[in-house]
């Protein structure tokens, strides 16, 4: 029997915890209603009443909650950021993600009993910068960013103890995390200070015959026909008019998708599998799950006959963005 | 969701939204917002995210039935508007068969936008509201009952 990598979940409301749990999910991970956590949208996320609830619900059936604490303590509310790791101790969460390091060293001080990981959004891509968080504050497991080529990522596996977080699905961005302010640029707002890319209250949808327009905060990011896919409108996701041309100049709206090299990722010894999506729904969570269960499922067995069911492909490139997947940095020939 | 009843993706023939359009529409708004009511009564809506619907106007547009509806909420109740005397601050555009497919959380509202089956237009962020709020939602034991609402 093969050990596989846990999966880990997204969860923005306590339906689509359940989901993720009842379809298979090992691990879910969440967030409180504010500024604290990247996923930032109105009515998305858990009041301290609810996460309580889906923490019990997970802990029943012997899975994990992992809250992310993955923004950026803005100047003058600290304080704000460090009741939040408080309070995920007091709740008892089996984890919390963290990306500053201020607030790392405040957990690792405060609660040094808590595990804690580093978020993407912390941004380590090199084993010396997990190293360094292993050794000043404990962490246990870092979530990679998604610009690393697979054999990179099994580079920095060899040359750490630190838990290794890759992600299997989702919707892709610059895959800057961490570091990226194209939002800011737009908007003055980003998700390493407000907690959300592209906040909702800056864009807008205008649909005229034929055509529908997305602008954020003014700034006309893309022009969809009736037939075409769309995807969020986030600045790098946006077609723009590059000497003469009009395309997508940063990058396609597009869905991280593993599932066909799931084999090599579990050869190289990723300790889990993270899916995006906390802001999706509920049925988005069953059926990423669902499928990435199953194709991990079928691992167990070993490798060899592992092949990729069409109709994985299927369910995972109907919720993908712009109905079109890749895999990324992944299997990059260029470093 | 059990995936023992899927919605599947459907469009009814162009002449249902002609004859649809000519049809009265003051019942589907009662109808709509008697069942937002209901759900409202049931304490199934938060509170915190309910008071930023007070006095937003919305329309539901059903388009290959050619039927639509418009309500807002005020003072604690969905109402329906039966004569819109301005744009809407959020409306939703799409085929029945999208909206039953939401309804019966088979299918991610995301995942319909970005294949163009669902349309939005207006205040994003009241959007944003709304979908997040009926995520929210834990549609009571009963439900397994109504194919419907089944998740």
């Amino acid at each position: 029997m093969t050990s596989l990598p846990d999966l880990v979940c997204p969860a923005g409301s306590l339906p689509a915890l359940k989901a993720a749990i009842d379809n298979g999910a090992d691990a879910v991970y969440l967030g409180y209603k504010n500024d604290t956590n990247a996923r930032n949208f109105a009515g998305l996320n858990f009041e301290p009443k609810t996460m309580a609830e889906g923490i019990r619900y997970a802990h029943d059936k012997g899975r994990e909650v992992l809250l992310a604490i993955n923004t950026f303590a803005q100047a003058g509310r600290v304080a704000d950021w460090q009741k939040a790791v408080d309070a995920a101790v007091d709740q008892g969460v089996d984890a919390i993600i963290l990306a500053d390091v201020g607030l790392l060293d405040y957990a690792r001080n405060r609660h040094p009993q808590q595990r804690l990981h580093l978020s993407v959004q912390g941004s380590a891509t090199s084993y010396e910068a997990i190293n360094f968080c292993q050794r000043e504050f404990g962490v246990r497991r870092a979530v990679l960013p998604r610009v690393l080529t697979l054999a990179q990522v099994e580079h920095v596996i060899k040359n750490t103890s630190v838990e290794i977080e890759v992600f299997g699905f989702g919707s892709l961005c610059v895959m800057n995390e961490g570091r990226c302010w194209l939002s800011s640029y737009a908007c003055g707002e980003s998700p390493n200070t407000v907690g959300a890319c592209s906040p909702a209250k800056y864009v807008k949808w205008d649909k005229k015959p034929g055509v529908m327009e997305t602008r954020l905060n003014g700034i006309l990011i893309d022009r969809f026909g009736d037939d075409e896919p769309a995807g969020y409108p986030t600045l790098c996701k946006g077609r723009f008019e590059v000497e003469g041309e009009t395309y997508y100049a940063l990058e396609e709206p597009t869905s991280l998708n593993v599932l066909s090299i799931l084999p090599e990722i579990l050869k190289i010894g990723v300790r889990a599998i993270k899916v995006e999506g906390r802001q999706r729904s509920p049925a988005y969570v069953t059926q990423v799950t669902r499928t990435l269960r199953a194709a991990l499922d079928s691992l167990r067995a070993g490798s060899e006959r592992f092949h990729v069911k069409p109709a994985w492909q299927a369910e995972l490139a109907k919720v993908s963005e712009g109905s079109q997947a890749t895999l990324g940095a992944y299997n990059r020939p260029w470093r | 969701m059990n995936g023992s009843f899927t919605i599947p993706k459907f469009r009814l023939p162009t002449f249902v939204a002609s004859l649809g359009r000519k049809l009265p529409q003051w019942p589907h708004a009662l109808a709509l917002v008697g069942g937002l009511n209901a759900a409202l009564k049931m304490n199934l809506l938060p509170e915190s995210e309910l008071a930023l619907l007070e006095d937003k106007l919305f329309r539901v547009r059903v388009l290959d039935t050619g039927g639509e509806a418009c309500y807002t909420y005020r003072n604690g109740l969905f109402r329906p508007v039966f004569s819109l005397q301005r744009e809407p601050d959020l409306a939703f555009a799409a085929n029945l068969s999208a909206y039953l497919q939401l309804l019966a959380r088979q299918e991610d509202p995301d995942t319909l936008f970005f294949s163009r089956e669902l349309e939005i237009t207006g205040d994003t962020e009241l959007g944003l509201v709304v979908k997040n709020m009926l995520d929210a939602v834990e549609w009571p034991k009963f439900s397994a009952r109504l194919p419907l609402l089944r998740h």
